[in-house]
């Protein structure tokens, strides 16, 4: 069975790595370098924490079942001289600041919990004791052990590498220009712009860009860019040890808001920086740093963990989320076109629930029975047959 | 009246304010350090000047009637120690106040035309032993000569390539140190052929050829080596630089074996070039040239509206050039017109100097083969200690590669000088390897938080700065 994955970010590096090793014939190719979109612009959130009980967080379960299994796996693939995939089990701390916000925090909590996520509960001066540093003045918060990070563009490198030794072919800097089709519309392949590929199935998972891609294929899906932006901070010895998150950012993971949402993300990396994060804004392919966004994102902060006030931002980057509108993942093939499947759309949770997608999606192509349905995540489902 | 905001204080950003105030803007100049002047007429304080300032400098009395003019005239504000460190839909966000004081003052302006004049900052190729102490980059040793009047070492090498060695080993000399040799990894008949096949070219810009003359006489006065065709390979030592390794090179700067000899010296100034400081005006949104400078036209616009720069950014040219590009720019950026009587000069005058530019840059670019002279221990990125070998093993184990992957990978350039030292000689490094970087290619330039600000600063309220009336 020959496979084109078209997209060479952690959710097409996944899958590479899926197929290769059931015995497919896969070649992975992009318009830019590896891990140049989305997967080189985040955070690396591999989070239970932030997800309602439903079939995403099923799948949040199962992905983040395989990350933990993954760097065992992966050192026999391609040995250990590859650079650390920087997988550590760090858990989360969610923050309420007030009183109606750790009520509801503890109810998002208590629903979590029966859906089988170990979520704590603390009081402010547990969750101070977890996290020093956070201000005086909270209220409330869960931990949730299980939460986890990786790096992600190194990640991308690596699963990469394991499906290239499994005999996957990576084809960079190459554009898909259109479709090959049989004469009863089955997708046979792709044109690029290094001539044409052949193949069985084509896999679109070229996250914020797959609208883009499914159109220049004949095809019809709406997943589009949904921008956020980062702070770096310099390095310091080391003060925050979990993810530390306000409890917006579950409301704005959550939210269809098209205007600019800021919830505070902070977390400490393996390379001694810190990450500010996040913000969500429908705004296109508009790939400006806005000031007004990280001066909000950065009060924010402060008000989480106060020391923060005096450490320096040395960087700043943003990147696009791929957007769907009922917020789930798209996996699965397209209604209309024979051999063309997707595997996108995961918004901000993509490096999340890349392992989980890429094992449900090759077990489906290569005729296995997939341990979750994809029924949920199926791209034919209306809000994505819109472009509005 | 409109208002002029101009990034920078050397050269191109002075002229570019004089000329703003003659076409009858009101203007702000921005700079980062504690006086104007830019790298190029560094000095010392006013509080304590040096007798001879204007032998150290070329150019002094120009610049003492720029300076002269722009603090005397009630049009115009000149903010020192003002950091820009972002721009963003033409708000231009500063900081002014000592870099490490804790009462900076944040500030947004909203010109209605801004010159973009950031300059260069010098570029030094990684070399063996390069991170050992008492290796200088050529300008930073020529800033403690004439801007604190400290003499580098007792014997010292200057290397690298361009003409601006020349004024490097003067400014040493004259702040006391003894120079052993000025090593020039071009070629001398590479020299002569870009210097005197366009003689007519040279008419126009005699003022740099007898600059040359003069930095030439003083060289053989205190017999310093000029030697072409050179270039330090190694630098050795225990806990500082105690010795060179002075090897001859190939015309693509590959060091020919068998050719090496040591010298004793305490000090190594090391130039190869300059490097455009490009983030303001990728973050303003300017195109750039396939040579990865700022593309303007011939009124120094930019690919942005009421956006124009002038100096080093848009290519490498020298204080004369400099100068030029800054008037013509501010002229316009004022509301004046490229066919004002007043311009045609200076247009003609643009135009020679450029040429001459040229053709130093073609003289002097840097050889392909620069990095053969690296050894697997060398370290490429100083500030996260990444070395050669580790940046091979990353490009190795993932084959085809973009840029940004390979820096997550192996940290090259992610540390406190965010790739400014390291990021060209990174890429040269990894486009043997690696030819996939047309998707991310002027990724080590961009740098949206253009210089480190505090959470808390960013998370302050701005002022609007706005000019004096």
């Amino acid at each position: 069975m020959k496979v084109l994955i078209i997209g060479a970010g952690i959710i097409g590096a996944a899958c590479a790595r899926s197929l290769a090793r059931r015995g497919a014939t896969v070649t992975v190719v992009d318009r830019g370098a590896v891990a140049s979109g989305t997967s080189a612009a985040c955070e690396g959130n591999l989070l239970v924490s932030d997800k309602a009980p439903g079939v995403e967080l099923e799948l949040a379960k199962y992905s983040l079942e395989l990350w933990g299994s993954l760097r065992d796996e992966l050192a026999a693939e391609i040995g250990t001289a590859f650079a650390s995939i920087e997988y550590e089990r760090k858990g989360g701390v969610v923050v309420a600041s007030d009183e109606p916000g750790a009520e509801a925090l503890a109810r998002f909590a208590d629903s979590q919990r029966l859906a089988g996520v170990d979520a704590r509960q603390l009081s402010a001066t547990e969750a101070r004791v977890l996290e020093p540093e956070l201000s005086a003045s909270i209220a409330s918060a869960v931990y949730y052990p299980e939460d986890a990070q990786v790096q992600p563009t190194i990640a991308t490198e690596a699963l990469l590498a394991s499906a290239r030794a499994a005999g996957a072919q990576v084809v960079a800097d190459t554009s898909v220009t259109g479709a090959l089709r049989e004469r009863d519309g089955r997708l046979v392949g792709v044109t690029t712009s290094n001539g044409s590929i052949a193949a069985d199935h084509v896999i679109v998972a070229a996250g914020p860009w797959s609208g883009d891609v499914a159109r220049s294929l004949g095809a019809t899906l709406y997943v589009g860019p949904r921008k956020g932006l980062l702070l770096v901070m310099a390095r310091m010895p080391q003060r925050i040890w979990h993810k530390v998150y306000d409890t917006s950012y579950v409301g704005a993971v959550q939210s269809d808001e098209r205007d600019l949402q800021t919830s505070t993300v902070i977390e400490s990396t393996a390379s001694g920086t810190v990450l500010i994060g996040s913000s969500r804004q429908n705004v296109g392919f508009d790939g400006s740093i806005d000031v007004a966004v990280l001066r909000e994102m950065a009060a924010k902060a402060i008000r989480l963990m106060p020391f923060l006030r005096d450490a320096s931002v040395i960087r700043a980057y943003g990147g696009f989320r791929p957007f769907s509108r009922d917020h789930l993942p798209v996996i699965g093939p397209d209604p209309d076109v024979a051999g063309l499947w997707y595997a996108t759309g995961h918004e901000g949770a993509g490096i999340g629930l890349a392992l989980g997608t890429a094992e449900l999606l090759a077990a489906t192509l290569v005729g296995e029975s997939p341990r979750l349905s994809l029924d949920p995540f199926a791209p034919g489902r209306a809000s994505l047959r819109g472009t509005a | 009246m409109s208002e002029v905001v101009v990034i920078g204080a050397g050269p191109a950003g002075l002229a570019a304010a004089l000329a703003a105030r003659a076409a009858g803007s009101r203007v702000v100049v921005l700079d980062a350090s504690d006086y104007v002047g830019g790298q190029y007429w560094r000095h010392l304080p006013p509080e304590r000047p040096a007798r001879h300032e204007s032998l150290l400098h070329h150019g002094w009395s120009r610049f003492q009637s720029l300076r002269e003019a722009l603090e005397g005239d009630s049009g115009c504000e000149v903010v020192t120690s003002a950091n820009v460190w972002a721009i963003d839909r033409g708000r231009i966000h500063v900081l002014v106040g000592e870099a490490d004081g804790v009462d900076r003052e944040t500030r947004v302006y909203e010109p209605d035309a801004l010159v973009l004049a950031t300059g260069a900052f010098d570029r030094v190729l990684p070399v063996p032993g390069w991170d050992l102490p008492g290796v200088f980059s050529a300008g930073g040793a020529q800033a403690l000569a004439k801007g604190e009047r400290v003499a580098v070492g007792k014997r010292v090498a200057v290397a690298g390539s361009g003409p601006f060695l020349l004024p490097v080993a003067e400014s040493l000399v004259h702040a006391g140190s003894g120079v052993v040799g000025v090593y020039e990894a071009s070629h001398a008949a590479r020299l002569a052929r870009q210097w005197t096949t366009r003689p007519w070219e040279l008419l126009a810009t005699s003022a740099k050829t007898l600059e040359l003359a003069r930095y030439a006489s003083t060289l053989a006065r205190h017999r310093i080596p000029y030697v072409t065709g050179h270039a330090v390979t190694a630098i050795e030592g225990s806990e500082r630089v105690e010795s060179v390794t002075v090897s001859a090179v190939d015309g693509s700067w590959r060091p020919i074996a068998g050719s090496e000899r040591s010298l004793e010296v305490d000090a190594v100034c090391l130039g190869h070039g300059f490097t455009p400081r490009l983030e303001l005006a990728i973050a303003a949104g300017c195109r750039l040239t396939k040579d990865r400078f700022v593309d303007v036209d011939d009124e120094q616009r930019t690919s942005v509206a009421s956006v124009f720069a002038a100096g080093e950014i848009t290519g490498i040219g020298g204080v004369d050039l400099a100068l030029v590009e800054g008037s013509l720019a501010g002229h316009v950026a004022a509301g004046g017109r490229l066919s004002d009587p007043a311009m045609r000069r200076l247009r003609l005058r643009r135009h020679a100097l450029s040429q001459f530019a040229q053709r130093l840059g073609r003289a002097h670019g840097i050889g392909q083969n620069w990095t053969t002279w690296l050894t697997d221990e060398t370290i490429v990125c100083r500030c996260e200690d990444v070395t050669l070998a580790r940046l091979r093993a990353a490009t190795d184990s993932t084959r085809s590669s973009g840029l940004r992957s390979l820096k997550l990978l192996t940290r090259a350039g992610l540390g406190p000088c965010q790739g400014r030292v390291c990021g060209r000689s990174v890429e040269a490094i990894l486009g043997r390897v690696s030819d996939s970087r047309s998707a991310d290619s002027s990724i080590t330039d961009r740098r949206p938080i253009a210089v480190p600000i505090r959470l808390g600063e960013l998370a302050a309220v701005e002022r609007p700065g706005s000019v004096v009336e």
